[in-house]
């Protein structure tokens, strides 16, 4: 779960470093109003989940709070990537000499957390990685200790920070591990780290995501999360306890298990056909949730033919089909479906959609081809019947 | 002969007393596994499964009683971490984890810790292990492998079954099936089960079984290159899976142009591996 900068900035805040007086506006009065208590330059700041702000105009600089509520005015009728901008960060705006990047993030291979920093701020740090990557320092942390004050020092050395900065350095350093460890992020960013022309370092902007994992033990930080960014549908299949991704292809399909559903679309795409999307209905799954999911997939308009591939361990193939059976009473699907149950009560399953018209099939290659065929005859007339349905 | 777990392996059932925990349990005893003990706190003196199974309310207890040497834990997520832990302090040898969605901070502690201590984990987020005709630790139906030959080893949970099932229609058995799971941060991984594989005289082939993200399949695909003899056959799931999209397991998303399908394919095939187009290929591909 991605934090907006004014949010991830209040959390860095509570860890003690240092970051610009300001605050959210969701108007352009309340922006003036902000702007004028400031007093003196403000930063206008889009609240999007996006990169490229800057560059998209969604960040300006104010002479005063007049110029802040112009602007921000326009930078709240804005769309930045898709995504409404609905409030504006104001902030002081900082006398900048100098840039710095610095970030927390978890290194997979090394199984640690890897702090990381460069000399070359505010700027896209995988950018400099590509093209200049010994500017990147990086100290792994240990996940039982948590980040010692000479990593951070190294750090500090490492990106030739002057040594009058060391101390307040490895004050924010520690701040930025703290606040990584206690919210459970799985990425905490601060960029640019500026220092300022006298002489203080400063968080102007930051960037955290969240481990979903985790949010059980942080009901306030879950209850941050933006709606915006997410797709209707794939709101709709978390809160059933279902996994979905929206693809852009015809074929709908409904899997058991995140890796058979990747593999589902892999052999859709191997027999010539498109995925509409990822779909994992997890273990165990019963006749509401496999219901739920149904609506769900065929909630997209693209949808020319509906691939259902249940290996049943956990979940029953009769759950299955009873679901299927209650949700085609409810919208009534007109694109073809290719069903192919497998494992726990399949027999039974099978028996339960004898009479549903569906098309049947036995491996997994076999339902992929039918499926492809399906849509594609389903494309050409939609009124006919699937050149791929036999039983 | 097989890798992991056995007839000899003594286990315990840490959550066993729930109604998934208890339904698995059910089917485990019914494998033949020796599940001795269960392990949930407060329900210790209870007997469970018509009575053939007695619960105690630590692993420390449970161990002392019976002399278990492995646990496999059907706790919810957020109870898992204490829960491995607990198996490892009270000297488990190993450990099987099945729950999905532990966060990442609290696998990379259990993972340094168990490291120290030099005990093996199984999991998390994993559907465990199948040694068929002597042990089954975790919720792979025991029906859809027979004794034989092949290594398995995954990290996905119904994919392996219907990898399983395939062989199983060929006639081709299984010596062990390790599914190693889909979390970020796990305990034994492909290189881990490759090594063992390798050394297990009944194992004359493997399978390895990748998905998108990370890089675990190009280092397993370089470990088999240096150090393995026996033929090996893949399949990677994800191929047609978005970037920065997580694909269900947390472990499973292509970020920063790493963790594509195709690249894992490559790497693997360059080390000698012949990579199935599609699951029910796999069988076809040793012959």
């Amino acid at each position: 779960m991605k934090l907006h900068e004014y949010q991830s900035k209040l959390i860095f805040a509570e860890y003690g470093v240092p970051i610009p007086k300001g605050k959210i506006a969701a108007t352009a009065v309340e922006a003036k109003q902000i702007a004028k208590e400031l007093g003196g330059r403000v930063v206008v700041k889009s609240q999007v989940l996006v990169g490229g702000r800057g560059k998209a105009g969604g960040i300006r600089l104010a002479k005063n709070a007049a110029e802040a509520e112009e602007l921000a005015t326009q930078i709240l009728g804005m769309e930045i990537k898709g995504l409404p901008v609905r409030k504006v960060l104001v902030d002081e705006a900082a006398d900048i000499e100098k840039e710095i990047y610095l970030g927390i993030t978890n290194d997979r291979a090394a199984r640690r957390p890897v702090m990381m920093a460069s000399s070359e701020g505010g700027v896209d740090i995988e950018e400099v990685a590509r093209r200049t990557p010994e500017k990147i320092i990086k100290a792994h942390i240990h996940p039982l200790l948590g980040l010692q004050g000479y990593q951070a020092r190294d750090i500090a050395a490492g990106i030739d920070l002057p040594r009058e900065h060391w101390r307040a350095f490895e004050g924010i350093a520690a701040g930025l591990w703290l606040a990584y460890r206690k919210s459970d992020a799985n990425l905490a960013e601060i960029n640019p780290l500026v220092i300022t022309a006298d002489g203080k370092l400063l968080a102007v902007d930051g960037k955290m995501v969240l481990d979903d994992n985790a949010l059980f033990r942080h009901p306030d930080l879950a209850d941050k999360r933006d709606l915006d960014i997410e797709d209707a549908s794939e709101i709709e299949a978390r809160k059933y306890g279902l996994s979905y991704i929206r693809l852009d292809g015809n074929i709908g399909c409904m899997v058991n298990g995140a890796g058979l559903a990747m593999t589902t679309m892999d052999v859709i795409k191997l027999f010539g056909g498109e995925p509409a999307n990822f779909l994992d209905i997890g273990g165990g799954a019963n006749a509401e949730k496999v219901a739920a999911a149904f609506r769900i997939i065929l909630t997209d308009k693209n949808i020319k033919a509906v691939l259902i591939n249940i290996f049943g361990g956990i979940t029953r193939g009769d759950e299955v089909a009873r679901g299927i059976l209650a949700a085609m009473g409810e919208v009534k699907p007109k694109a073809p479906m290719v069903v192919r149950l497998v494992g726990t009560n399949a027999e039974e399953g099978r028996r339960l959609l004898a009479d549903a018209n569906m098309i049947t099939a036995e491996t997994l290659a076999d339902a992929a081809q039918k499926a492809v065929s399906a849509a594609k005859g389903f494309s050409r007339s939609p009124k006919g019947k699937s050149k791929g349905a036999n039983k | 002969m097989s890798i992991l777990a056995d007839k000899n392996t003594k286990l315990i059932g840490q959550g066993i007393t729930g109604r998934e925990g208890l339904f698995h349990a059910q089917r485990i005893l019914e494998y033949g596994t020796n599940l001795v003990a269960g392990v949930t706190p407060g329900k210790g003196g209870e007997w469970v499964l018509d009575g053939k199974v007695p619960i105690f309310d630590s692993v420390k207890l449970a161990r002392e009683a019976t002399g278990a040497n492995a646990s496999v834990i059907f706790v919810p997520s957020r109870f898992a971490a204490d829960a491995i832990f607990e198996a490892a302090d009270a000297g488990i040898e190993l450990i099987v984890c099945i729950a999905e969605g532990i966060p990442v901070l609290d696998m990379m502690r259990v993972r340094n810790y168990l490291d120290q201590k030099g005990i093996r984990l199984v999991g998390p987020n994993c559907p465990g292990l199948l040694t068929p005709g002597e042990a089954k630790v975790g919720i792979i139906p025991g029906d859809i492998a027979i004794p034989g030959e092949v290594g398995v080893v995954s990290r996905s949970g119904t994919l392996t079954y219907e990898v399983l099932y395939a062989l199983k229609e060929k006639g081709m058995g299984v010596s062990t099936c390790v599914g190693i799971g889909g979390d970020p941060i796990n305990g034994t991984d492909f290189i881990d089960c490759l090594l063992l594989f390798e050394e297990d005289p009944t194992t004359r082939q493997i399978v390895l079984i990748g998905e998108i993200g990370g890089t675990d399949e190009e280092q397993a695909a370089q470990f088999i290159a240096d150090n393995v003899t026996k033929p090996v056959v893949g399949f990677v799931a994800g191929q047609t899976a978005p970037p920065g999209k997580r694909m269900g397991h947390a472990g499973a998303i292509v970020e920063g142009g790493t963790g594509l399908a195709v690249d894992k394919i490559r790497a693997l095939e360059n080390a000698g591996v012949r990579v199935a187009k599609h699951p029910e290929e796999i069988p076809e591909l040793f012959r």
